[in-house]
């Protein structure tokens, strides 16, 4: 039988060509209709260190970036000693005799990635050589990387056709190496194209693309990982007539600019990590007091203060529902998935323009950083919303009322103070009780308007059901799937909206025994708001600073699944 | 805001420096709508907090928008809503603690930017709000309820940090001269880019300087504040610099450079510079 299914890890050191090689082999396979995704772990630095990169081919679309190595692509010793233990049986070990040597492993050859490379006349073609080798080890033909080969360096240079040249050649010599090594994986099948076009990215260009199909007019942010690459896709594509894309010099400037550019009427966003969504928080609840719409971005990433830059993780949940002092809740969307950063992106600014306050997107580094084939947003399908706008005369009171009303906008008729601190209905200061209790009962009642979430679920009348949240749902999916066929009963409930939730699905989950949330942090975070709210949940938790593999996954619910039975015959 | 809103009850203590400030800002608002024929909306006042920040809701006649947000951060919140809006005139209003203290951060970038903005500095050397604390602009060894045993920081010089910073337009007066700070406000509104005024407007309650500044001959105190000689060359960065650094506070427009791009002609040279794209070819250039 042929595998459907392909998993190589390339690790090594920055700079060697680790990311290059997973990327290029992921495009290649993906022209071709194999479904791709990479994912990628580095450290927080330029020139080396340990880095690595996982990439899986599938003929079915991909929900993780998967358990068990296929190969293994060692760049150097240390890379070898700290992944072999993931390598599956019968899987199989390239490594760059050209520095270092493996003796008495089994499954394992080696060839000198450099020296092939430069055998060729084309010292930079080592990420070719590999590609090369690794082609030959599940059959996929020659021919899907050549093709890839010349796509990419015909760049209208003089030197594209020696460029090319030199690189199937390296494509060859790593061939023919892994063809003497006399080792196989076994023959991938045939892709089968997906249907429809797909584009290939991933998910910070995806959210991105979301807030563009939006109409996103101001961005303003500070470099930070993992967010940083959204703020290089801003500077790249957002200038144009009445647009505004800037570096700023904090997050502090990054959140009250865009609050600025929102009040003269713009939709504006910001993109920031963990570090700088904390500096925001002040900015946020300006937002919330004076009923500005924004939306910020937060790509998550480990651990509290500078904690782990470059290694993913769900811990920042709390802090996206509540980032300031205050009574103040804000609107939480969470995408899964590459697909779903892009309706994310798009629905931040329908939420934030149709509310009038911060809306927070909260995305996370195994997201951010992975490159993923999904078909091609559908743009028509992209409802953009737009805020009430105040089209009266002066003498307005912006803010009177228990409800939403319409915002006017500076240079036209209408001024009225925008205001964070407590304020009567014409925006001026207020300390009166009466004034604010009924300020706060207005901005809370507006979060109303926000309940049109979406949400999936399969096997509901399942007492015991799994929700995931977050980039954890391919690997919650997956595991489901694998205990559903394995007869556990266990239903499924998954949304990305999570603050406020979909009111049906919060009344679905409180009819639950047991809800398991299987989430990477500590706290178990979205189980505890979870139980907030009157459901009976409880968190699986890992904070390794990688995402679940699938079997461990199902293997702790299974356990816990199991324990709740036995505990519900018992009583 | 005032006359309509009986709810507001905020109040300047009686002889607070901040009344002429208001005074003058008022007529520099009023000034726009009659000779330039700009309506009062489109102007919008960006205050931070402090004493000063309630300047957007004591403001009378025909009113501006306002824009009332957190201390220090008046600047960011400006350049949001000009270049959200490049055609609004954009005026931050805060205190030296607002705009000294915890927004000093905010001040380089701006400069560099040269983003068309005015900033109306109320200095009373102390903060008021808080009653009565040290500022970045209180006297070295002054006892204040944060500094009992004298004040133990430099003072900060505004000016010469203002004109070191590159901001295009430093000037210079103080909140009895209601008529000066009409003009200069109006002309620093009018300067293509980054505008201070920096204002002297004593704190009658906690740091009452009004006699220093304008001394009183009968106690034989000589006074700080002097006008700014008539021949100064307000382009000469180097003179500027001078009066920056001499004792006492000049009175007028200590320098002015109308040369730089503003930030908004800034960007939009860039818009000129690249091809606006659209969202379909975006995804289009990530297809497989």
């Amino acid at each position: 039988m042929k595998n459907t299914d392909f998993v190589v890890r390339f690790a090594g050191e920055g700079g060697q060509g680790v990311v290059t090689s997973a990327d290029g082999f992921a495009s290649a396979n993906a022209q071709v209709g194999y479904h791709v995704q990479t994912f990628s772990t580095f450290p927080s630095q330029i020139r080396g260190g340990p880095v690595w990169t996982q990439t899986r081919i599938s003929t079915e679309p991909i929900r993780s970036s998967g358990d068990d190595l296929d190969v293994l692509v060692a760049f150097n010793e240390y890379a070898y000693n700290e992944h072999k233990s993931e390598i599956r049986e019968g899987g199989v070990i390239i490594f760059d005799s050209g520095t270092f040597e493996l003796e008495g492993v089994e499954n394992s050859f080696g060839m000198a990635f450099d020296d092939l490379a430069r055998s060729t006349g084309n010292a930079r073609a080592a990420n070719m050589v590999v590609m090369g080798a690794l082609a030959y080890l599940v059959e996929i033909d020659q021919s899907i990387l050549e093709q890839f080969v010349t796509k990419r360096f015909t760049r209208g240079r003089p030197n594209d056709q020696e460029i090319i040249e030199s690189n199937i050649k390296a494509l060859t010599l790593g061939r023919i190496e892994a063809e003497n090594s006399g080792f196989m994986i076994g023959q991938m099948a045939d892709a089968i194209p997906p249907e429809g076009e797909q584009v290939l990215i991933n998910g910070n260009v995806a959210l991105s693309l979301g807030a563009m199909a939006a109409g996103i007019d101001v961005y303003v942010g500070y470099p930070i990982s993992p967010a940083t690459p959204i703020l290089i896709f801003m500077e790249n594509n957002l200038p144009g007539p009445g647009k505004f894309a800037y570096q700023s010099t904090s997050e502090i400037e990054s959140i009250t600019s865009i609050v600025g550019a929102a009040f003269a009427g713009k939709k504006a966003m910001t993109a920031t990590a963990g570090p700088g969504f904390t500096l925001m928080g002040e900015g946020i609840g300006l937002a919330w007091m004076a009923e500005i719409p924004v939306v910020v971005v937060d790509v998550q990433r480990g651990g509290p203060s500078t904690g782990l830059p470059t290694k993913t993780e769900q811990s920042d949940l709390l802090t996206a529902l509540y980032p300031g002092h205050g009574d103040m809740q804000m609107p939480v969307i969470a995408p899964g998935t590459v697909e779903e950063c892009f309706v994310a992106g798009h629905r931040a600014f329908a939420w934030a323009e149709r509310y009038q306050g911060p809306v927070v997107v909260l995305s996370e580094h195994m997201l951010s950083e992975r490159n993923q084939n999904i078909p091609k947003p559908d743009l028509s399908k992209v409802n953009s919303e737009n805020r009430s706008v105040y089209t009266g005369t002066n003498g307005y009171q912006r803010y009177d009322g228990w409800e939403l009303s319409p915002m006017p906008i500076p240079g036209n008729p209408g001024s009225y103070v925008a205001n964070g601190s407590e304020h009567d209905g014409m925006g001026d200061t207020t300390h009166l009780a009466d004034r604010h209790v009924q300020m706060t009962n207005r901005r809370f009642s507006k979060l109303k308007l926000l309940e049109d979430g979406t949400y999936e679920s399969q096997n509901t009348d399942a007492s015991i059901v799994l929700m995931p949240w977050g980039g954890s749902k391919g690997s919650g999916l997956s595991a489901y799937e694998e205990l559903a066929e394995e007869g556990v009963d266990l239903g499924w409930y998954y949304t990305m909206y999570l603050s406020p939730l979909p009111p049906k699905l919060l009344e679905e989950l409180r009819t639950k025994d047991l809800v398991l949330v299987p989430e990477l942090n500590y706290m178990g975070q979205f189980a505890s708001v979870l139980r907030s709210q009157g459901v009976k949940a409880e968190a699986i938790t890992q904070y390794t600073g990688l995402p679940f593999k699938v079997r461990e996954l199902a293997s702790r619910i299974r356990d816990r699944v199991g324990t709740q039975q036995k505990e519900s015959v018992t009583a | 805001m005032t006359s309509k809103n009986p709810e507001y009850d905020f109040k300047w203590c009686p002889g607070c420096g901040d009344f002429g400030v208001r005074r003058a800002l008022e007529n520099a608002i009023g000034r726009r709508t009659i000779e330039m024929e700009v309506a009062p909306e489109n102007t919008v006042i960006i205050a931070g907090i402090g004493c000063s920040g309630n300047m957007v809701h004591l403001l009378e006649g025909d009113q501006p928008y306002g824009f009332h947000g957190i201390h220090g951060r008046s600047l960011p919140i400006a350049m949001g809503a000009k270049m959200g809006n490049p055609d609004l005139n954009v005026v931050v209003v805060a205190g030296d603690g607002d705009f000294l203290g915890i927004g000093l951060e905010h001040i380089s970038p701006q400069a560099a930017r040269n983003l068309n903005i005015t900033a109306i500095v109320m200095d009373n050397g102390v903060y008021g709000l808080t009653k009565g604390q040290s500022s970045p602009t209180t006297d070295l060894g002054a006892v204040t309820s944060s500094t009992p045993y004298g004040k133990t920081e430099d003072k900060l010089h505004p000016f010469k940090m203002y004109l070191s910073l590159g901001v295009s337009f430093v000037s210079s007066t103080m909140s009895s001269q209601v008529r000066q700070m009409s003009t200069i406000m109006s002309e620093a509104m009018d300067h293509p880019g980054f505008s201070i005024v920096h204002i002297q407007s004593p704190c009658t309650e906690y740091n009452n300087t009004f006699e220093l500044l304008k001394g009183n001959v009968r106690k034989g105190i000589p006074g700080l504040a002097y006008d700014i000689p008539e021949d100064h060359d307000d382009s000469d960065w180097d003179a500027a610099f001078d009066i920056a650094s001499n004792d006492g506070i000049p009175l007028g427009v200590l320098y002015r450079d109308t040369t730089r791009p503003t930030l908004d002609q800034r960007i939009d040279e860039v818009s000129e510079k690249v091809r606006a794209k659209s969202v379909a070819s975006m995804l289009d250039s990530y297809a497989i």
